[in-house]
């Protein structure tokens, strides 16, 4: 059982365990799941600076901020208590791919040849780790939601706005991947 | 009871600008009942066990990411699908039976009004998804796997945040 939960879990699996955090929320206490938010809170209790968007009253939104603290906290305990014990098991063709731009590191779920201390000294990792997170919490609040919120929570309640969503999600990383990424990682 | 007035009154509103607000589902989802802060801590231990999930499914790995925006593995559509048809029975079995909360509360389901944003941010979002191979809850998972220079993507994000609400009303809607 303990080695079973070791190893990546099918998707048919974690995938409905992830829905299930829909309804679990909903029950528990009335609260829409969704994480973007929390970045929104974030600024709000630390840097206001006086902006509409950053006053009200996030205390009766705290929720969201120890949901997130408890993401943190589940996932430190996954990879230290059920890590897995093998390499990350990529498509033939990726690691193929990747190798050309010298990544060639699979062990972690995060490629260390790209997302390492060191990185941020270079102009490709300042883009793909400050840049791409400065446009993760830009785009997501943008769009009043993260694949949690729309792609999730959103569609799960059938709302038309979050489909579209998803699919502009879909389209920007479609573009970034295929057309953009492959100059910025021979950088 | 007089003590649930007085929280209430105390948590009035300070920005009753209802279109604004209307754009952030959260802020929406108010519940009328007052809980002591501890109440919490429920919340932090379904994230516990979404952060779980979202280690051993894999879904924080760059490498998912990358193979699902060059179709290269079914895997990631898996997850996701089975998540939303997960989470469309539960919500269709919720508003069926009028299932309350534990806490005997209806349950709230707001509609998330159409705006241009969700075409420009979606597509930005989509751009920095790829790039960092993580959306936001991700960024706290891999942060509390060890992947500790992801700090610096997440505090990049609350910037990015922040920087939006500076401009929001500069931009198209």
């Amino acid at each position: 059982m303990l080695d079973w939960l070791r190893h990546p879990w099918p998707w048919y699996v974690s995938g409905p365990l992830i829905g299930l955090m829909v309804p679990m929320l909903l029950l528990l206490g009335n609260k829409s799941f969704g994480v973007s938010s929390s970045l929104r809170h974030i600024c709000a209790i630390c840097f206001p600076s006086k902006i509409p968007f950053f006053q009200y009253q996030w205390k009766k939104e705290a929720w969201n901020l120890f949901f997130v603290a408890g993401i943190t906290g589940g996932a430190f305990l996954a990879a230290h208590f059920l890590p897995d014990p093998g390499p990350v098991h990529v498509n033939p063709k990726l690691v193929h791919e990747l190798s050309q731009f010298g990544v060639i590191n699979f062990n972690n779920l995060m490629p260390a040849d790209l997302f390492n201390w060191n990185s941020l000294l270079t102009v490709r990792g300042i883009i793909m780790i400050v840049v791409g997170g400065f446009l993760v919490g830009f785009g997501t609040r943008y769009a009043g939601g993260c694949t949690s919120g729309h792609s999730i929570m959103g569609i799960s309640n059938l709302q038309m706005s979050s489909v579209i969503a998803t699919i502009c999600f879909m389209i920007g990383g479609l573009i970034m991947t295929n057309f953009i990424l492959p100059y910025i990682l021979q950088l | 009871m007089a003590n649930t007035a007085r929280i209430k009154s105390s948590l009035k509103e300070t920005n009753t600008d209802f279109e604004v607000r209307s754009l952030d589902t959260i802020c929406l989802n108010e519940s009328e009942l007052y809980h002591p802060a501890w109440y919490n801590l429920k919340y932090f231990a379904v994230g516990i066990v979404f952060g779980i999930f979202l280690v051993k499914s894999e879904v924080i790995s760059w490498f998912r990411i990358q193979e699902m925006f060059r179709f290269q593995s079914f895997y990631m559509y898996g997850v996701i699908g089975s998540a939303i048809v997960t989470g469309i029975i539960s919500i269709q079995l919720i508003k069926k039976f009028k299932v309350k909360s534990i806490h005997g509360e209806a349950i709230d389901l707001h509609p998330k009004p159409f705006t241009k944003g969700q075409i420009f941010g979606g597509l930005i979002f989509g751009f920095g998804w790829a790039l960092t191979g993580a959306c936001p809850g991700p960024l706290f998972a891999l942060v509390g796997s060890g992947a500790l220079v992801i700090v610096v993507a997440l505090s990049s994000a609350v910037a990015g945040t922040w920087v939006y609400g500076l401009l929001r009303d500069r931009l198209p809607h």
